[in-house]
This record gives structure tokens, C-alpha cells and sequence, in this order.
């Protein structure tokens, strides 16, 4: 049961680097990203049943934690071209 | 099974590498690393050291991209065409993996109980890591209690880092606003 999920996640992760390594915009790569970082969430939670310790589950939060704010990073600077600026200002340009 | 998922991360490991070193936009290698850094930590939760996995998420999927986007505000997006030909470096880093491989060779079989990691303390913390402090990841009681002092130094040298880079960052902003402010005067 474990094993097929964890086959499955292998695949979706097979596509999403292949998104990432071809995707046109840098939205795709992005979200590509994002999404790799859920699968990590995901990985660490079907290997933590898969080896009968499910004690870790607990770290996926912190990855979690992780993504969100590597991404925010990613999109502010796509936004701003800086990272320094304040969120409310808009660009000066 | 664990095999198997090695096999698919440690080669898309590699697939990503190819990525990072054939892209010329600075910008979609930066977010390349970040998945390298999270299909890396995701190798290290299957060799079952989590902690490992957790700096490597932190530090290599997170404080690396900001600072490498910090980084590229402050050049061009895009890599320009290298002047000398990459014969030097591709030998210069082959003749580095081979010397490094032949290093392996003289590495003890992996999990062998006579090696020296496993033969000195090692064993004592294993015993009484749950009667000394209760808590049941050894990895976790050595961390913060037997080297607790080390953990606090650590945490006390990452902690300055991070304030030193808000205030590198903070300069940069607040230099912004007076430019701003001296062009609203004139």
C-alpha cells in the first residue's frame, strides 16, 4: 500500500522535474519548484510509514514552513527585483 | 523499495545537475538549486538521518535561494558565454571526483560494528541516552543535551548571522528611501 503511494509520488516527481527543467516561463519552473517541495512533505511522510517509523511526520511541518517562504522570496523578487523593498510599496517603475 | 526511490532521486539528482549546468537563465538555475536542495534532503530521509535532511531543506532549499536572489538583483538575469574553453575545468573537477572516489575505497563497509564510530562512544549514548535525558531520538538527546553548550554556541553564531544579513539588507532599503525622499525635494 505504502509502496504504491510511494511509487506514485516517484512518477509525480519524475514529471515535475521535467516541468522544471523545460518549462517555457519561470512560473512553471516556480510552481515546479513549489510543488517538489510538497512532494519532499509527502516523500518523508509514505518513507516514514514505509519504514514503520512515522515518528518524523512532525519535520513536514517545517518543511512546509520552508516552502512557503522560498517561494514568497522567489515571487517578491519577480515582483520588486529586490529583495529589501517592503511588500506594500509597489515598484517605482 | 528504499532502493528504488534512491535510484529515482539520485538520478534526478543528476538529470537537475545537467539542468543547472546547460540553463543560461541565472534565474531558473536559481530555482533549480532550490530543487536540488529538497530532492537532496528528501536522499538524506531515506538514508534515515532526518536532521540532516532538515538543514540541508533549510539552508540549501531556503537560505540559499534568498541570498542567491539577492544576488541576482544586483546583476543580469541572464549567463553570459564563457571566454576559455571548459577543457581545464572539466579536468580539474574529474581529476577532484577521481581522487575523491579512490578516498573511498579505504572507508569502512557501511553500518560495520568494528569501526571506529562504532567502537568508542557511540555505544555508551546508544545505552543511556533514554535513562540520561528521556528522550527518545538519540540523535536529538546528544544534540541538545550531551552537547548542549555546542548546540547554544551554534544557535548563537546562526542567530548574529542572520541579524548581520537584516541589517545588510535593512541599509540597502532604507538608502533606497532617502534617494527617494531627496528626489520628492528637488
Amino acid at each position: 500500500m505504502f509502496a504504491a503511494a510511494a511509487l506514485a509520488l516517484l512518477v509525480a516527481l519524475i514529471l515535475l522535474v521535467v516541468r522544471a527543467l523545460k518549462g517555457p516561463t519561470v512560473f512553471d519552473r516556480l510552481v515546479a519548484a513549489n510543488s517538489i517541495g510538497t512532494e519532499a512533505i509527502l516523500l518523508l511522510a509514505v518513507v516514514g510509514f514505509l519504514t514503520g517509523r512515522p515518528e518524523f511526520l512532525d519535520i513536514g511541518i517545517t518543511y512546509a514552513l520552508l516552502n512557503l517562504i522560498g517561494t514568497l522570496a522567489v515571487l517578491k523578487y519577480f515582483r520588486f527585483g529586490d529583495l529589501s523593498q517592503s511588500g506594500g510599496e509597489e515598484p517605482e517603475n | 523499495m528504499e532502493a528504488v526511490i534512491n535510484m529515482v532521486l539520485l538520478t534526478l539528482l543528476v538529470v537537475v545537475t545537467l539542468g543547472v549546468v546547460r540553463l543560461r537563465n541565472l534565474f531558473a538555475v536559481v530555482i533549480l538549486g532550490s530543487i536540488y536542495s529538497f530532492l537532496m534532503a528528501s536522499v538524506f530521509i531515506v538514508l534515515d538521518a532526518v536532521d540532516v535532511a532538515m538543514t540541508e531543506a533549510s539552508v540549501g532549499a531556503g537560505i540559499s535561494t534568498v541570498l542567491m536572489l539577492t544576488v541576482l538583483s544586483m546583476t543580469r538575469v541572464e549567463e553570459a558565454k564563457p571566454a576559455h574553453s571548459p577543457l581545464l575545468p572539466l579536468f580539474v573537477a574529474s581529476a577532484t571526483a577521481a581522487i575523491l572516489i579512490y578516498g573511498t575505497w579505504d572507508l569502512p563497509g557501511f553500518g560495520l560494528a568494528q569501526t571506529p564510530v562504532n567502537t568508542h562512544v557511540g555505544a555508551a549514548y546508544l545505552e543511556r541516552s533514554i535513562a540520561d535525558t528521556g528522550v527518545p531520538n538519540v540523535v536529538t538527546s546528544v544534540l541538545a543535551s550531551y552537547r548542549g553548550f555546542d548546540t547554544l554556541g551554534e544557535t548563537a553564531v546562526v542567530f548574529t548571522a542572520g541579524i548581520g544579513v537584516l541589517l545588510l539588507l535593512r541599509r540597502g532599503r532604507s538608502r533606497a528611501r532617502l534617494k527617494k525622499r531627496q528626489e520628492e525635494r528637488t
